[in-house]
């Protein structure tokens, strides 16, 4: 069915639009090429790529009916039929798949009269079947997406009406571009709209996205610029600007485009404005925007693509199976048209021959087409069909596992693509992702160095060691808002069908997500659970920060400079990031920033602290005028502070166990001294500054400042973070007393420690960006009114971007020493298996800023390569950077995740770990999860031009070689084999820049080379980009099954390229998950989705193939034997309704049955002995020899269910019918059986389906036989079944050729698992042992398998030498047995 | 259960807002804990090894030999006399009327055949003509037929079905009946059987021509049209016979009870024979009382009246005595197939036995290698 979808879509992609329309999408006529086009200025479209929009009721009306006429309307309708278009549109669309178009064709054939081998309607049947259940399906789906498309185009939204002059409720499907949409909180936006006016002050407003990509997080959009009327009430009538954007396309972070105004000044339009259909309005009042792009044209609706299509590893074997048996068909039909034409050669005038017969040689070419039509049963064609609901079948159980089932987050495992269950056997690679993926992905701050001193925070990592336990059973706050993203992308992964998914979430995100606000809502987004992100602050680090505002420690003279960088490096924490503040009362409603624009401090209080902190100049500091000046400006604040929250606290303020206490204590815990009674705030303002050193190492001493309701804020104050990390930095300043309050586009607001709320003026915010791997923010430094660049990213090129020669000379060197000092920590971090960020940041000259700006200016409102002219202008400015510090944030490993990997390893699947973080942190965490054993010999591999990397390569190698030889080196082969490095164990580690060399072509080979005798291989410091290029490689190189696993955006690329990419539903959206095959919500599931699911889909679906394709041709064969007997004239010895329904009906059930239910060895053992895995990865179930071995099987079994009735019966009286009779029902026995024997679990229900298939045949044959007097002319079986059945010799014929048909294969079945059982069947075998004796037949097999790894003697296949780890099953027994296995 | 299976997953899929968060508990997804979910379902494991194959062996083994013995003893006691009367040889008394051949000829000729009984035929003894290289089971001519001309259908008698081109209507435009190849070429010889008593008499031996067709043939799915008790001559007034017919349809016995579309001997033709070399029942000898022999020992002529051409096709004609039994038919193959796999099978049986000892008692305790 998968693949009937799919050819439906491409189909309907090619077709274009238009063909969407269904029966109801009465609006808006598709004739974008209308006799008005032709009339219109040539400007407007000049190149095709654009569209301009005016506002549909305003001065431009007239303008707008000749531009905006002939754009879509918001109407959608994804169903492919009307009422009259479905017949022949659905079976014009069915007859595009081969299966069907053999069917077709032999129906046709049937037609001919020369060839004509049955009545013609019984050809029909088994394509009217075909058809008629695939059109009812599809009807039935079709039906389902036209009453999800009325609900959403019956939606409701409010349009602005030129002839009211007031906003009224339109449905959805009435909406036009160019309409003014009105929209209030909570309300999902129904067309793709540019942001005209927001009721919030600063002109944003927030949406979530959920419904598009998965993420919760809010998203920032604002108003576009220079507006004429910002700020005042919107009036659509005067609203006279035109747009002038892209067309239509699917990329949802991008759009291009210009507003022009009536004064012709241009302002430029960019995917900040633009607010997406079927993303929610949060946040916001209300908000206005004008439609651009509506109905189909929307990006959400062109991102609606189709349902993940991949062929599988078996299918792809199976297709050339299946062509097998086409040419097996031919020779027969061949062997046929000779026979016959030479038979008739030889007669002379018999009087059974029909005069008027055509020339034996064209007799014999006639023959051959009625040969096709009399053996069409051979192509396994329902083949298709039955995988396609095995799959389903499978995929029904991978769903309902329990152990796949993640409690916490109420999500089991998603199977989004449906037809490569069985690949999931099959793995030999695996590529992961590091973050998010084998780590939880909750970043914990852990130590920072600041302008080269390093503060361990010792405390902290104890408190946060603590806190694993809670963690660990109350973590389920976090889950109650991803419980529902979660849900609907479920929804969105199980249904097939194109587009009902998105908006399906959409209807019921409407429906309940005023009942999800309703709920104190407590976390959501990335990272918002503040009990674990509370950082207990390093001792000697606070105590420098409370020299800056204490008046009781006097900051000494030579630590100024470095108080400034302190300083510098907690505002850049709290400033550069994209962190959006909300208060968890009430959800989603972002905190707002108080009206004026200023800062809070008044001119007095900064010049102080301009004096005290940040430059040399200033570096005299007098303590009592910052105590003086600090001091009489405390009192304002909290009331000021409880002012921007009134909003928060008026709404319920539940008593949501503030988490306070329980940090209280274990921070008491931790802490020598007991937290000081709170001293209430009136009593002693100045506590709230001071920071008394000799408390300082106490967090409490923090919060315990604030006054209760003020601390009690502090605590619920959420932010919701892109990254986790972006969280856990501002958390980390937040506990040193730079607190961000809120942010706006063009100012941050920030607590500094002794200071009220500041207004930072944000001038500028260069999103991050993997290319740069930087991301800054230009500010207005709140203290010294400078305009200073922060800027936080990678190690790397940070480093690479400080400047060496700052101005200044003593400078200089200081800023090296820092350098040197601060990457001397970064590595130690690293090795601690920390990720590390540098922060860094850059004081610009109004001069030089102002260049930059025009620069940046034009590179925004430009509409071509914007993004590269961004990238351009970013760099620009991000260089020359002063070193501010690094910090270290803890990414703690997920459960079972070594466990997991060790299996897998085990189970002779490579695991490659591909991450973009630090050689040192990557190594460390490759040691946490044992995918490098403390006895591996590490290989790292980082150069810097390509010679050199050709050159380390050709040297790893070698010493390789070199080790294994003197190592292992009694035995040659050994060292040649991967054996020998799985014994001593190699790792690779290479960085992104030696990757990007080894990856070139030339170098490809001797990567492969080394990489293949490694056991694991880490990249780190790799791009998305070579993510993918690497599985690619591998995958394409080695020929091998790949399959990728991430939680990131960046793993994109790789989950798409992988044969399977398997996604994890984590912190980072759901970007990954969207686009995996698989769906799961921790690494450890890993373990049992392949050892255990995918071998069993392996198994069974392989079993399953092999006997249809067995059943074909044993069955079809007795007809073709029979051809030798009637002259090959194409004589059947059945009735044509059975022999048609023989496989439709008789013989369906028992395969589906098998492939679902079967079950070789128990999930215990599966788990237990990883190596059992390896069967899959050889494709031993399936091999061509298998194939073969099944097809001489099959010809074996119908030559005997063919020639034993035959001698029985030769030279008695007996009919045609009444020979085919006893052939039948010994073949229905054979073929039943045969199963029984293959199987190896056995349920009720295998028992209920084979039975009731005998059954049902007999009954049939019965019933027809008695009923049909005259019918069915050739073939007519009056009598012959109750005339047959009544005599003993049918059932001894019976009896005996089921008999010999089968004693072959039970004979070698049993010989071979006597003699030399293969793993599988061994197992098998232990499964069936009492539990005592199981568990020592499974410490002995382990012991065994040890042992042989340590001798390692023999060497496998060349083509198997990707297995890492040796086979198991070394005594070969014979080829033929595993075959048969 | 396929079915119930695919509709829970979309209703999973496709109404999944029935869900909201307020019922988190009660619509939890997590998956059911039930043995067919959790794939727990009780089963049987069949492993085959030499230990669990070999009894069956051993079974089928006992099970077949005497089986095959049983079926190998009836077939042998079943007495059959076959005699060619095709005229192939010059010295065949047939050879005459072999080689002057004409569908329409009006002098019958017949040749007599003389032969003798070995050994008496005690029971019911059935006569079968044989036929041999007669492709009865070619496509064409097992289509070549009316079946609701057949079983009485008026308007098939007028115009009967297309599949029996060419023989369908007669040169004068005529529908035959029966139409088609098969009926066309119906077996037209007629066997008498002679005892010559040791002084030389000549006996007629009475031959049944009722009873030879099977019960639903000639009671349901053939019916003369018109019923029953009608005129036949008149029901089949307005066809044709057959062409190579002599006499029309409603001539082929004077019994009315077995003429026109029910005639047995019609109807035994009609049933065509699923391979080239093929026997028909002819008559049945009955026995007259279990004192005597139904045929005894002595000699025999056999008087055909040669009718039926197949030397143009090599074809041979034959004559066939035969008993039956509760098996039907002389035929000793089940017999020896069936001690043949029983033996087989005994043997096999004794070879998993040791291949068990050597190898099976491993698999318990310790796997192999």
């Amino acid at each position: 069915m998968e693949r009937l979808h799919w050819v439906r879509h491409r189909w309907q992609q090619m077709v274009g639009v238009d063909v969407g329309r269904g029966w109801y999408s009465s609006a808006a006529p598709l004739s974008s090429k209308s006799p008005l086009d032709a009339q219109e200025p040539p400007a407007h479209r000049l190149t095709g790529k654009r569209r301009t929009v005016v506002a549909r009721c305003g001065p431009n009306q007239s303008e707008y009916h000749s531009v905006c006429k002939g754009y879509p309307g918001n109407s959608i309708s994804t169903t492919k039929y009307s009422l009259l278009s479905f017949i022949p549109k659905n079976l014009f669309e069915q007859f595009h798949r081969a299966a069907n178009l053999y069917f077709l064709f032999l129906v046709l054939l049937n037609w001919v009269p020369v060839v004509e081998a049955f009545q013609k309607e019984i050809t029909m049947i088994p394509l009217a079947v075909v058809l008629t259940v695939i059109a009812i399906k599809d009807a039935l789906e079709d039906y389902r997406r036209y009453c999800y498309d009325q609900k959403i185009n019956n939606n409701s939204t409010s349009v602005y009406c030129g002839k009211q002059h007031e906003y009224v409720d339109r449905r959805w499907a009435e909406v036009r571009v160019g309409d003014l949409v009105r929209l209030c909180c909570n309300e999902i936006i129904p067309a793709d709209m540019v942001l005209l006016h927001s009721s919030d002050p600063n002109g944003v407003c927030h949406i979530e996205t959920a419904n598009l990509d998965g993420e919760t997080n809010l998203k920032q959009r604002e108003v576009v610029r220079d507006l004429p009327q910002q700020g005042s009430e919107f009036h659509p009538e005067n609203f006279s600007s035109h747009i002038e954007c892209e067309n239509p396309n699917n990329n949802l972070r991008r759009f291009r485009g210009y507003m022009e105004h009536p004064s012709k000044t241009r302002v430029g339009l960019h995917s900040d404005n633009l607010l997406l259909r079927s993303c929610t309005v949060r946040n916001t009042e209300t908000v206005v925007g004008i439609v651009v792009y509506a109905g189909h044209e929307t990006k959400a609706m062109q991102n609606n693509s189709g349902p993940r299509y991949k062929r599988s590893k078996m299918e792809r074997r199976l297709n050339v199976d299946v062509l097998w048996s086409v040419v097996i068909l031919l020779l027969m039909c061949l062997t046929a048209a000779v026979g016959h034409g030479l038979w008739l050669n030889s007669l002379k005038d018999p009087i059974y021959l029909i005069p008027g017969d055509p020339p034996p040689a064209l007799a014999g070419f006639y023959m051959f087409w009625t040969m096709i039509i009399v053996l069409q049963v051979l192509i396994p064609i329902s083949l298709y069909v039955s995988i396609e609901i095995v799959k389903l079948g499978q995929i029904y159980f991978i769903q309902n596992d329990l152990d796949l089932y993640n409690e916490r987050l109420d999500t089991g495992v998603q199977c989004r693509a449906l037809n490569i269950t069985e690949d999931l056997g099959q793995i030999q690679y695996i590529f992961s992702d590091k973050t998010g993926t084998l780590t939880e992905n909750r970043m914990l701050f852990r130590r920072c160095t600041i302008a080269g001193t390093e503060y361990p925070h010792h405390e902290n990592a104890r408190a946060q060691e603590l806190y694993e336990e809670p963690a660990a059973e109350g973590g389920c706050s976090n889950t109650l808002r991803s419980r529902t993203s979660h849900r609907s992308l479920s929804c969105r992964s199980l249904s097939c069908n194109r587009s009902s998914t998105s908006l399906n979430t959409l209807t019921r995100d409407s429906d309940t997500h005023s009942h999800d606000d309703a709920h104190p809502t407590l976390t959501r987004g990335a990272f918002s659970s503040a009990m674990e992100c509370v950082v207990v602050p390093d001792p000697p680090l606070q105590l420098k920060l409370g020299g800056l505002s204490s008046p009781l420690a006097p900051p000494l003279k030579q630590n100024a400079a470095e108080l400034s960088h302190i300083l510098d490096f907690f505002l850049a924490l709290a400033v550069c990031n994209t962190v959006v503040v909300s208060s968890p009362t009430q959800p989603r409603h972002m905190v707002q920033l108080p009206v004026p624009r200023t800062p809070l401090s008044t001119l007095e209080d900064m010049k102080l602290l301009l004096q005290k902190l940040s430059l040399p100049r200033f570096a005299l500091t007098s303590p009592t005028s910052a105590n003086a000046g600090a001091q009489p400006n405390t009192p304002p604040q909290p009331s000021l502070t409880r002012r921007l929250f009134a909003r928060g606290r008026s709404a319920t303020f539940t008593p949501n166990t503030p988490p306070d206490p329980r940090h209280a204590t274990l921070a008491a815990g931790a802490t020598t001294p007991p937290p000081p009674p709170t001293a209430p705030p009136e009593t002693s303002p100045p506590s709230r500054l001071a920071l008394h050193p000799h408390a300082s190492g106490d967090h409490n001493t923090d919060t315990d400042e604030d006054d209760d309701d003020e601390s009690e804020e502090e605590e619920q104050r959420l932010y919701e973070a892109e990254s986790p990390d972006e969280a856990a930095l501002v958390q980390a300043a937040r506990a040193y007393g730079f607190t961000l309050l809120g942010r706006s586009p063009e100012q941050i607001l920030v607590q500094l420690p002794g200071t009220g709320p500041l207004s930072v003026p944000l001038l500028h915010l260069l999103p991050f960006n993997s290319a740069r791997k930087l991301m800054s923010v230009v500010v207005r430094h709140p203290v010294t009114g400078q305009v200073v660049l922060y800027t936080k990213g990678a190690d790397n090129v940070v480093m690479d971007l400080v400047s060496s020669d700052a101005a200044g000379g003593d400078r200089t060197g200081q800023q090296a020493l820092i350098k040197e000092q601060t990457q001397r920590h970064l590595d130690q971090y690293a090795r601690e298996g920390l990720r590390t960020l540098c922060v860094a940041k850059r004081v610009l000259e109004e001069a030089e800023y102002e260049t930059w700006l025009k620069g940046h200016m034009s590179a925004e409102t430009c509409i071509e390569n914007r993004e590269e002219l961004l990238l351009d202008s970013a760099q620009r400015i991000e260089n020359n950077l002063t070193l501010l510090g690094a910090t270290g944030i803890m990414d703690r490993l997920q459960e079972q995740v070594p466990e997991t990997i060790e299996a897998l390893q085990k189970a002779g699947i490579r695991v490659w770990v591909l991450t973009g973080d630090k050689q040192e942190t990557a190594i460390n965490i490759a040691c946490a999860c044992r995918l490098q054993r403390p006895t591996d010999k590490l290989l790292t591999a980082n150069c810097d031009s390509k010679e050199a990397c050709e050159i380390l390569l050709a040297e790893l190698t070698e010493e390789i070689r070199h080790c294994e030889e003197s190592n292992g080196g009694t035995d040659a082969g050994a060292a040649e084999s991967p054996e020998g490095a799985a014994a001593l164990g190699f790792t690779l580690v290479i960085d992104g820049r030696t990757l990007d060399w080894a990856l070139q072509p030339d170098l490809e080979k001797a990567f492969l080379g080394l990489t293949q005798r490694c056991r694991s291989v880490i990249c780190c410091r790799s791009t998305p980009l070579q993510k993918s290029q690497v599985v690619k490689l591998i995958r394409d190189t080695l020929r091998v099954m790949t399959l990728a696993i991430g939680d990131g955006a960046n793993d994109v690329s790789m989950i798409q390229v992988a044969d399977v990419g398997i996604g994890i539903s984590g912190q980072e959206g759901m970007q990954a998950v969207m686009s995996s095959d698989f769906a799961i919500s921790r690494f450890k599931h890993l373990k049992k989705l392949l050892l255990v699911h995918g071998h069993w889909c392996y198994m069974r679906l392989a079993n399953m193939i092999l006997y249809f394709f067995y059943k074909n041709v044993m069955y079809v064969n007795l007809l073709f034997w029979y051809q030798f007997f009637c002259g090959f004239s194409g004589s059947v010895m059945t009735n044509s309704w059975v022999l048609i329904f023989f496989n439709l009906l008789f013989t369906s059930a028992p395969p589906l049955v098998y492939g679902i239910l079967d079950k070789d060895v128990s999930a215990e053992t599966l788990l237990c002995i990883p190596q059992i895995y390896k069967s899959g990865q050889d494709s031993q179930a399936y091999l061509p020899s298998t194939f073969w071995l099944s097809m001489l099987d099959a010809f074996y079994q119908s030559l005997v269910c063919f020639f034993i009735p035959y001698f029985a019966y030769a030279g008695s009286d007996i009919g045609v019918l009444s020979f085919g009779s006893p052939i039948n029902s010994a073949a229905l026995l054979i073929i039943l059986l045969h199963q029984v024997i293959e199987s190896r679990t056995l349920t009720s229900l295998h028992g209920v389906v084979l039975i009731g298939s005998a059954v049902f045949y007999y009954a049939f044959g019965l019933v027809f036989s008695v009923v049909c007097v005259t019918c069915n002319s050739p073939t007519n079986p009056y009598g012959i079944e109750l005339h047959f059945m009544s005599e003993p010799s049918y059932y001894f014929v019976s009896l005996l050729t089921t008999v010999v048909a089968l004693l072959p294969r039970i004979l070698i079945r049993a010989f071979c698992n006597t003699i030399s059982p293969s793993d599988t069947v061994r197992a098998g075998i232990m499964d069936r042992l009492r539990p005592e004796e199981y568990w020592t037949c499974v410490s002995q097999w382990k012991d065994r398998l040890h042992s042989k790894n340590v001798q390692s003697s023999r060497l496998p296949p060349s083509n198997l030498s990707i297995n890492a780890d040796p086979p198991h099953s070394t005594d070969c027994y014979p080829e033929a047995c595993s075959v048969l296995s | 259960m396929m079915a119930s299976s695919y509709n829970a997953k979309e209703d999973d899929g496709h109404h999944p807002g029935a869900s909201g968060p307020g019922g988190a508990a009660a619509n939890s997804k997590k998956p059911d804990n039930t043995a067919f979910k959790q794939q727990r379902l009780p089963a049987w494991q069949p492993i085959l090894t030499a230990g669990t194959v070999l009894p069956a062996f051993f079974v089928i083994g006992l099970i077949f030999i005497p089986i095959g013995i049983g079926l190998y003893v009836t077939s042998n006691n079943i007495k059959e006399f076959e005699i060619d009367y095709t005229g192939i040889d010059m010295s065949s008394p047939c050879f005459n009327c072999s080689q002057n051949f004409s569908w329409n000829s009006t002098t019958p000729c017949k040749c007599y055949l003389p032969f003798s009984l070995d050994q008496p035929f005690e029971s019911n003894v059935f006569m079968y003509y044989g036929l041999s290289n007669f492709y009865q089971n070619h496509r064409r001519y097992v289509k070549s037929r009316d079946d609701s001309q057949l079983n009485g259908d008026s308007s098939s008698l007028k115009s009967p079905s297309k599949e029996c081109e060419p023989y369908r209507e007669s040169s004068d435009k005529k529908p035959i009946a029966p139409c088609g190849a098969i009926a066309n070429s119906m077996f037209n010889d007629t066997l008498v059987l002679y005892y010559i008593d040791p002084n030389g008499t000549r006996t007629e031996i009475p031959l049944v021509d009722k009873g030879i067709a099977w019960w639903t043939d000639k009671h349901v799915k053939f019916r003369n049209p018109g019923g029953s008790n009608a005129n036949l001559t008149a029901s089949f007034q307005g066809t044709s016979k057959p062409v190579n017919w002599n006499k029309p349809v409603y001539e082929l016995s004077t019994d009315p009870e077995n003429n026109g579309f029910i005639n047995e001997d019609f109807i035994v033709w009609m049933r065509t024979a699923a391979l080239p070399t093929f026997r028909k029942l002819y008559r049945i000898i009955q026995r007259k009382n279990s004192m005597t022999p139904t045929l005894p020992q002595g000699d025999y002529t056999l008087e055909v009246t040669y009718n039926y051409p197949v030397r143009s096709f090599e074809g041979r004609k034959r004559m066939i005595l035969s008993t039956i039994s509760w098996m039907g038919g002389k035929n000793p193959f089940l017999g020896i197939a069936y001690i043949t796999v029983g033996s087989v099978c005994f043997f096999l049986g004794v070879v998993l036995l040791i291949i068990h000892h050597k190898h099976g008692n491993r698999s318990s305790a310790d796997i192999p290698n």
